[in-house]
């Protein structure tokens, strides 16, 4: 007979400790996320009204509203996606769907891993020298929209690439077996599957599109433009660089200081809106996928 | 002798794994061949021949002739699309497509180009009935296919494989993950399809075996030790082997 030592009450007091632990962490975070909402609610809440909302700036961005700030938030997004969406999706189709394990394969995937990396300020600076200056763009929603692409093409690859890599590959044989072609098999079995993980992963890009500012900061945003842009080769303004400026160098920063907080409110409202989209858009597709 | 399928020497690699060595077999049309050997002796891979569902793992080599219908199918040639619509295949796990039932049996008629809605649903009928699945789904068509248990599953891709209409239908394990009841099943349809289709399947049960095929190949670390009417390999087999993996004294 093996004889056991008795100390479960030694490792029940460890256990304990150790979920007392981990628990106060997470209660940690909940905490730090609590705080910063209602800090921006206390500062900025007074300022929200509909005016605030609908209204342009007006002097000197003390009083008024945010409109044409979000109006160029909503062309940037819009555009940024149009551009990464399909480049994202298409190449991840390629390098998961297509090209065989190999040095290729690794290759394009450290690439894309690498671009991950890169500091925005870095994209914001290849935008203008691109878009801005070599190909003629000038500071305009097309320039901005392309740098901000860029930027989150990355994102959109690796989760794109991770939807994909989830379909279990019994479905892909199971439509090949029956004759399918592989284009055939990715269309219709493949990416129906796939689709609630991807729309996540590109929702989630739009929350990171629309609050990023240094990507913006050379190749689109204005500092004070109140009117809405007629086409793509206009300048906006946009909520983070809005913010950045009433509070750092507007005419009276003390004074615009609750529409700073206000700004801001808008912002994270934006990107909790979207994260919430996503939630439901994943929940009715992966039903829908499953009926259909 | 016009066999439907054959092999000439045969070999397939892994990489530097030979995983089939120097197989030479003939099956005649209508007719049902099962192979059985022990875990890992390379029926799977030899099934997937006939599908080139082996040119879906990278690094798998073959040399010597795989003739279906006095046909070359890994020459150059070959429409491989067209050879699978003309081979099906069942595959150990049920594995449905995450649509309704009737989608799932109309898939292989959609992607091989037909739109004739009449015709389509006419087929899925007709598929799900051979396959022994019809009264039991014909309430529920739109449901999901992964609304129905295992047994059912597994005769829904039979049901799918069917309903495009190949020659010959491989089936690996099919009954390995079900019931007895949903296995007697399968072993009844295997018995109707024979009339329009000749069957490969690959089992671990020997009595079904027994019971479905009229020739039997075993298998053995990669080579067909032995292969012939079922009743007398079962009965009266010749190589040692063989005899000592029936009457179970390894495997
Ligand atoms: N994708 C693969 N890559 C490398 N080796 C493989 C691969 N698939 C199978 N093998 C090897 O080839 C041999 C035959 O495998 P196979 O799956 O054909 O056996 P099997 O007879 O079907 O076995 P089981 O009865 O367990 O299904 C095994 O030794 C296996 O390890
Ligand atoms: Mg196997």
């Amino acid at each position: 007979m093996i004889k056991f030592a008795d100390n479960r009450a030694s490792k029940q007091r460890k256990e304990n400790l150790a979920f007392l632990t981990f628990r106060i962490m997470s209660y940690f975070v909940v905490v730090i996320l609590a705080v910063i909402i209602l800090f921006l609610l206390y500062n900025g809440a007074r300022v929200i009204s509909w005016d605030f909302i609908t209204a342009m700036p007006a002097e000197g961005m003390t009083k008024g509203g945010i409109f044409p700030a979000i109006v160029g938030t909503l062309c940037l997004v819009a555009g940024s996606m149009v551009f990464a969406f399909p480049v994202g999706v298409l190449s991840a189709i390629y390098i998961n769907e297509y090209a065989k394990d190999g040095l290729f394969k690794r290759f394009v995937k450290l690439m894309t891993n690498n671009l991950a990396g890169i500091p925005s300020i870095v994209f914001g600076l290849f935008g203008m020298s691109l878009f801005v200056n070599t190909l003629g763009f000038g500071d305009s929603i097309l320039s901005g929209s392309l740098t901000l692409g860029l930027l989150t093409l990355p994102v959109v690859i690796r989760t794109t690439e991770e939807a994909l890599r989830s379909v279990d590959n019994s479905f892909r044989q199971g439509s090949l077996a029956l004759g399918a072609t592989k284009l055939q098999t990715i269309r219709k079995v493949v990416l129906p599957i796939s689709f609630p993980n991807i729309i996540t992963g590109l929702i989630l890009s739009i929350g990171r599109v629309s609050g990023e500012t240094a990507p913006i900061l050379f190749t689109v945003a204005a500092y004070f433009l109140p009117k809405l842009p007629h086409s793509i080769f206009d300048q906006v303004m946009a909520l983070p660089y809005h913010l950045y400026v009433i509070s750092t160098s507007g005419t009276n920063i003390e004074e615009s200081r609750p529409m700073a907080y206000g700004t801001a409110l808008v912002l994270i409202a934006f990107v909790l809106i979207m994260n919430i989209i996503a939630n439901l858009l994943r929940r009715y597709f992966s039903k829908k996928v499953k009926m259909n | 002798m016009n066999s439907i399928i054959s092999t000439r020497f045969l070999n397939l690699y892994y990489n530097e794994f030979h995983a089939l060595k120097g197989i030479t077999m003939d099956i005649q049309p209508n007719t049902v061949a099962a192979l059985i050997g022990p875990s890992g002796c390379g029926k799977s891979t030899f099934l997937r021949l006939f599908n080139r569902m082996n040119d879906l793992i990278d690094g798998v080599k073959i040399t010597g002739d795989v003739l279906v219908n006095g046909k070359d199918i890994y020459a150059d040639v070959l429409d491989v699309v067209e050879l699978r619509r003309t081979v099906g295949m069942v595959f150990q796990k049920p594995n449905p497509f995450p649509k309704s039932i009737f989608e799932n049996v109309a898939y292989g008629m959609r992607v091989n180009g037909i739109t004739d809605n009449q015709y389509i649903a006419e087929k899925v009928e007709e598929s799900l009935r051979q396959a022994a699945l019809w009264d039991e789904v014909k309430d529920k068509l739109k449901k999901s296919a992964f609304e129905i248990s295992g047994g059912q599953q597994q005769r829904l891709c039979i049901a799918r494989a069917l309903a495009i209409e190949p020659k010959i239908l491989l089936m690996d394990e099919p009954a390995s993950a079900l019931d007895p009841i949903s296995s007697a099943k399968i072993e009844e349809l295997i018995w109707e399809l024979k009339k329009d289709y000749t069957i490969m399947i690959v089992t671990h049960n020997l009595q079904q075996a027994g019971r479905v095929s009229d020739t039997t190949a075993f298998f053995y670390l990669g080579e067909l030790v032995e292969y012939g009417d079922t009743k007398e390999i079962f009965t009266q087999p010749k190589d040692k082997k063989t005899q000592n993996y029936i009457t179970g004294r390894f495997g």
